[in-house]
């Protein structure tokens, strides 16, 4: 048992865990935040994506230890109190989503990818590749590709504007 | 996942400690590979040591005329290092295909080499620019690093602190990626070196790890050309043989991409 | 909020759950106390079980039971069923043998449970299992279905000799054979699909939760059907009574046919809550998916086409070979004959059809529906053949197929169905215009140029949903109705709630579901909430599969609202004295025709629930419920055209242009019907590429994770070029023919009558990996050379 602490979406926690627990384990599990999938394995489905220190990691490929001391963003934290974030809004635009269960981990590697590329930067096969981690068996991604261009877009122009 | 206890190493002294005391110890260097490995149970060890937080192995620098990656460096951070692409443009292009965007995040150059999994991409950097591997008791060549399927040189207290990569003259990259895992079913890594030596090296391919291609090489060196490779057929005798490819195919794919790393490197 | 009715492309009112992270997925339940279950499985696909020693996992920290199929018997469980009777054409019924959710003397299968640790932690029930031992006699294995009914196969289970279960029958075999005495050309193809692992991105789960104080179980779990989950527990399996089982399905995260089943291991926990005194929740990890969800399809056929002289098509003959798996699945029988046989004439006019279909045990996971089920199988073999025989009497595949479409309704085949209504030129004509077949040529010569081989593939699907009516399918063997409930519960303020015995694993029926209520009453979509998946809180229903939710569970939906709208409208005739006749309803008002005369929706319903002042007679109250039972199957068809290139040097096939054009009939949600074709068009080209379930000689499993089994991804895909080309189903009262599978039914043979195309071999199997592909390209460029 180690004590594991972490912000999680911004709030300081800490709980003592079995040192074999996972990241997705702790925050599913330990912190009741069960917006964070499990689909497979062996890392490839991405729907335990979050953000360890700004940055996309598969949290059922990572010791909650390992995240000892870190930033911690999920699903959960992405939005504010209200409404929706520009790419979570434009999965609903653009039905990017079905059964939801994948969706939680591609809006975290979209928000990765946007990221990386910078805002107004990605087009389709850029999107289609980056996307390579995340599985969805219900979409055909066709609509979560158009989400994913769409909210990079708009937050493109979400920049320019408070420049 | 069975039971373990987690450390994490301020330096390599204190890495090299941990593990020596431990029972059955392992170094965590990302864990991409060891992790899931561990979840299917197939691994146990007692003890892992986390070395990713070591700052003297984290870091890409450039060394006269190396460049020089600490062995804890993410396959994400080389992939867009501005000094890898300038200088081994394979180099980086290879650390961009590892995985997908959330594996590159975590894994690592030294975790990957002393893994040394046969469908892994980095062996073929590391032979294909004749790289050296640092660790923490001595210096090897890439090609004494690597002995075969899952196995290296090194020691089991023995970590990987850097490697070090001659700058090339032209490199290239080109990987037939597995449609499952995207792990490389072929993989060729080829430079050309400044004294107009050439490297031809695959991962995914053979069954014991990493191979050159001395044909390809003799070829490539008199002329530097797609076309010098692209009718070479290979012995497909110590190639892979799995559900996903037969060894005749295999050495096919060795064919095309050699010859499309060729192309690439211009 | 504006009122979004039939045919809008109204958003999705589950979306924001799912996209803040507050789904509710069985895995996100907890209950107080609960315990984890972990399975001890089978490392052998066929052995027999010579002792299980359960001691040590008893003395392990935090264990509270550990159970086998020894307890499981004595407590009265019963096996697992098949819910389909099939007669073999001698009249013999199916042979089916015994199914225990845990095995105490032979396991068939990799992965088959023997036994059940339940304790405080999952990593505790795991470490747990592992040291469970059984002892096994290993015994010989067969995987391959034809070689299953071979003289040398081991004998899977004493009631089915040779392991045939049933040989089955349809058609006129005479009519066949004259057809092909007198035929100008045949037609000959030897087809195999692909077996396949269904893999929703949720696993299965369940939380089984047993009161002692009431002998009453609950059980949460990922289910597509849970009426029908309790109905087999407790009528079957004698887990409980039906009134002492709550079973929820809450949001589940994909279905695909996998998730209609009960498995032995949700039946499991339940039992084992009561074993051990303390919920149980098991979760499935991917692996287990891989090794214990039903597949779907593996069949081996050899299919026959016989043409006249006018290249019309005379006669059909088709004999088929279908691996059930271990053990027969819930539907199992039902997928390789009466969802697959019966669509063996295509969108043809076909005379004479003869098919038979000879069902194997192999030492193979359990076979079952998965999206399509029978369907696909159908329509790759007739559409394979339809491609090949245009081929080989020289005419263009789009020309051969409209010579000889069925053009007049209701058409009668030879093979029970009749399609109702339907216009294939028009979905055909639509598809080549937007595929630009006509410059197929000149984009070919341009891929050449550039050193790839271009081909173009056409397939004409149809198929069959919303199984019905009840009658007529329980006369050819189904064990239960296939009919659909629904309840409209209108609230004193004007809120509606509709209660549905269909579920939602991903369709969106929170959102159609209100859109027939919108488009009823005339509210807006946030007076509307949709009730499913508990059966506590809806009466009963049959659940969603086989593209049934629209035509069947929706007409249930209409035929209750039918009944509040006429009782809303007495109400208000009486409130403002006028006739009945003259109450028209709009934007949320109940007004008298031709007067200023109106009351709100909400005033309406509060008198029903006030009951100061209703008609003489009437029951107070604004709540009304109904079956509705189909008059028949509904038949969705369209064309689909796939142009593909393939790379010489390795084979890959990269598809560059996919058209599909649909006929659903009424289409209630674009948006949601769109994604319902993208979805199902994927898992189709996975098939037709790139999946492919394989074990080896001695049944282990090879494609055990997502690390071997390769699952389409984003870069595997194109984006779509959809139409839909409405014609109405005469059917239900919406018009609606279904659209969940047609994606999954109509791609595979698109895909592969490109490649085929391209590459001017026609000898492929699915999948077309590019090992296979490449092979195939260079041996027939060797071919032609000599």
């Amino acid at each position: 048992m180690s004590k594991v602490s972490m912000v999680l979406n911004g709030k300081a926690v800490s709980a003592d865990v079995e040192d074999r627990t996972l990241l997705v384990s702790f925050i599913r599990e330990v912190r009741q935040l069960t917006g964070t999938h499990v689909g497979c394995d062996t890392s490839q489905c991405g729907a335990c994506v979050v953000h360890v220190d700004g940055k996309a990691v598969k949290s059922c490929t990572m010791l909650a230890a390992q995240a000892d001391g870190a930033e911690v963003l999920t699903i959960e934290g992405l939005a504010g109190d209200s409404g929706l974030h520009p790419i979570q809004a434009a999965f609903r635009e653009h039905h990017g989503l079905q059964c939801g269960f994948c969706t939680p981990g591609m809006v975290m590697s979209a928000l990765d990818m946007i990221n990386r590329h910078g805002p107004g930067n990605l087009d389709e096969q850029t999107i289609r590749h980056e996307l390579e981690g995340n599985i969805c068996r219900c979409t055909g991604y066709h609509n979560i590709v158009k989400a994913i261009k769409a909210a990079s877009d708009q937050m493109a122009g979400m920049a320019q504007a408070a420049e | 996942m069975y039971e373990t206890n987690y450390h994490r190493a301020g330096s390599v002294a204190d890495a090299v400690r941990m593990l020596t005391e431990a029972e059955d110890g392992k170094f965590l260097a990302g864990g991409q590979t060891l992790l899931p490995t561990m979840k299917q149970r197939l691994a146990a060890p007692s003890d892992l040591v986390d070395i990713t937080k070591i700052p003297d192995m984290k870091g890409i620098r450039e060394e006269g005329n190396q460049i020089v990656i600490g062995a804890a460096t993410p396959h994400a951070e080389v992939a867009a290092s501005a000094l890898v692409k300038s200088r081994l443009p394979g180099l980086a292009t290879l650390a961009g295909g590892i995985g997908d965007p959330a594996v590159r995040h975590m894994g690592t150059i030294g975790g990957s080499i002393a893994n040394n999994d046969p469908a892994a991409d980095y062996p073929a950097a590391l032979v294909g620019l004749g790289a050296s591997v640092t660790t923490s008791k001595r210096t090897l060549a890439a090609e004494d690093f690597f002995i075969g399927m899952f196995d290296t040189a090194l020691d089991e207290d023995e970590i990987v602190i850097s490697v070090a990569f001659p700058a090339a003259e032209k490199s290239a990259y080109a990987k037939y990626p597995n449609p499952a895992s995207r792990y490389a079913m072929a993989g060729v890594f080829v430079a050309r070196h400044a004294d107009g030596s050439v490297r031809v090296a695959v991962t995914g391919a053979g069954q014991s790890g990493v191979f050159r291609v001395d044909g390809m090489e003799d070829a490539l060196a008199a002329n530097w050309s797609p076309e010098a490779v692209a009718e070479m057929s290979l012995d497909s005798s110590n190639m892979l043989h799995d559900v996903h490819g037969s060894a005749r195919y295999r050495a096919n794919l060795v064919t095309v991409m050699a010859k499309r790393a060729v192309a690439a490197a211009g | 909020m504006a009122v979004e009715g039939i045919g809008a492309r109204a958003l999705r009112k589950e979306d924001k759950r799912f996209l803040t992270g507050k789904g509710r997925y069985t895995d996100d339940m907890v209950a107080p106390g609960m315990g984890f279950a972990a399975f001890v499985r089978s490392p052998h696909a066929h052995a027999r079980i010579k002792g299980i020693d359960t001691s040590a996992a008893l003395a392990m920290p935090g264990v509270d039971a550990v159970l086998t199929g020894d307890q499981l018997v004595g407590d009265g469980i019963g096996n697992l069923i098949c819910g389909w009777m099939i007669h073999s054409k001698d009249g013999t019924p199916m042979k089916m043998g015994g199914w225990r959710a845990l095995e105490p003397e032979i396991v068939r299968y990799v992965g088959q449970a023997v036994a059940v640790v339940i304790a405080d932690t999952l990593g505790q029930a795991r470490d747990a299992a592992d040291v469970v031992v059984v002892d096994y006699e290993e015994l010989p294995a067969v995987i391959d279905a034809v070689a299953a009914m071979g003289p040398d196969a081991p004998q899977i289970h004493p009631e089915a000799e040779d392991n045939l279960i049933f040989d089955w029958e349809i058609g006129d075999d005479a009519a066949v054979n004259a057809a092909f005495e007198k035929a100008a050309h045949v037609t000959r193809l030897n087809i195999r699909n692909n077996r396949l692992a269904p893999n929703p991105m949720e696993p299965r789960a369940a939380l089984a939760d047993y009161d002692s104080a009431e002998e009453h179980y609950t059980l949460h779990t990922t289910s597509q059907n849970p009426h029908v989950a309790r109905l087999v527990l407790s009528a079957f399996y004698n887990v409980a009574p039906e009134h002492k089982l709550r079973v929820i399905a809450p949001d589940v995260g994909g279905g695909f046919g996998t998730k209609i089943y009960v498995y032995p291991e949700e039946m499991v926990c339940l039992w084992a809550s009561k074993r051990a005194g303390r919920p149980v929740k098991w979760v499935c990890d991917r692996t287990e998916a891989f090794l214990t969800d039903a597949h779907g399809r593996d069949h081996q056929s050899e299919a026959e086409l016989a043409l006249d002289a006018d290249k019309k098509i005379i006669g059909l003959r088709v004999k088929t070979v279908a691996n059930i798996g271990a053990y027969m699945s819930l539907f199992s029988s039902a997928v390789p004959t009466y969802l697959y046989a019966t669509l063996l004439s295509g969108q043809y006019d076909i005379p004479a059809i003869h098919a038979n279909v000879k069902a194997v045990y192999t030492n193979t996971t359990p076979v079952d529906a998965y999206r399509g089920a029978g369907r696909p199988e159908a329509t790759y073999l007739i559409e394979r053949l339809m491609e090949t025989a245009a081929r080989e009497v020289g005419l263009s595949p789009a020309e051969f197929r409209r010579r000889n479409f069925v053009r007049t309704f209701p058409h009668q085949t030879p093979v029970i169905m009749c399609y109702d209504a339907g216009d294939y030129d028009a979905t055909l004509d639509a598809a080549l215009k937007a595929a630009d077949y006509d410059g197929f040529a000149a984009r070919k010569a341009d891929a050449a140029a550039r050193g790839k081989l271009r081909g173009i593939g056409i397939s004409c699907y149809i198929e069959a949903c919303g199984i019905a009516p009840s009658a007529a399918v329980g006369s050819l063997g189904a064990g239960v109705g296939l009919w659909e409930s629904a309840e409209v519960r209108v609230n004193p303020i004007g809120t509606i709630e509709v209660l549905t015995g269909s579920h939602s694993h991903g369709q969106g029926h929170e959102t159609t579901f209100s859109q027939l209520v919108c488009e009823r009453f005339g509210l807006d979509t946030d007076s509307v909430a949709i009730v499913h998946g508990d059966t506590d809180k809806v009466q009963f229903g049959m659940g969603t599969y086989g593209s049934r939710s629209g035509a069947v569970g929706m007409s249930a939906v209409v035929k209750a609202l039918d009944k509040v709208e006429a009782k809303a409208k007495k109400i208000a005739a009486h409130l403002m004295e006028a006739s009945e006749g003259d109450i028209q309803i709009e934007g949320g008002e109940l007004k008298v025709a031709g007067t200023d005369k109106k009351l709100s929706f909400t005033e309406v319903a509060l008198a029903a629930y006030t009951a100061h002042n209703l008609p003489e007679g009437m029951e107070p109250g604004l709540k009304e419920g109904a079956f509705y039972d189909p008059t028949n199957f509904t038949f969705p068809a369209g064309t689909y055209v796939c142009e593909v290139e393939v790379d010489p040097e390795t084979g890959k096939t990269e598809i560059v242009n996919f058209v599909a054009a649909d006929d659903f009939g009424k289409v209630i949600n674009p948006m949601i019907v769109e994604g319902q074709v993208h979805g199902g068009l994927v898992q189709g080209i996975g098939q037709a590429l790139l999946e492919n379930v394989t074990y080896d000689d001695n049944g282990q499993l090879l494609t055990a994770s997502f690390m071997d089994y390769a699952m389409p991804r984003a870069d595997d895909v194109p984006f779509f070029n959809l139409s839909t080309h409405e014609t109405l189903c005469p059917g239900n009262p919406l018009g609606i023919k279904g659209c969940g599978e047609a994606g999954a039914i109509g791609s595979p043979p698109a895909v592969i009558n490109a490649i085929t195309d391209a590459i001017g071999s026609n000898d492929l199997t699915m999948p077309a990996k590019p090992e296979k592909v490449w092979a195939l390209y260079h041996s027939s460029m060797k071919e032609a050379a000599e």
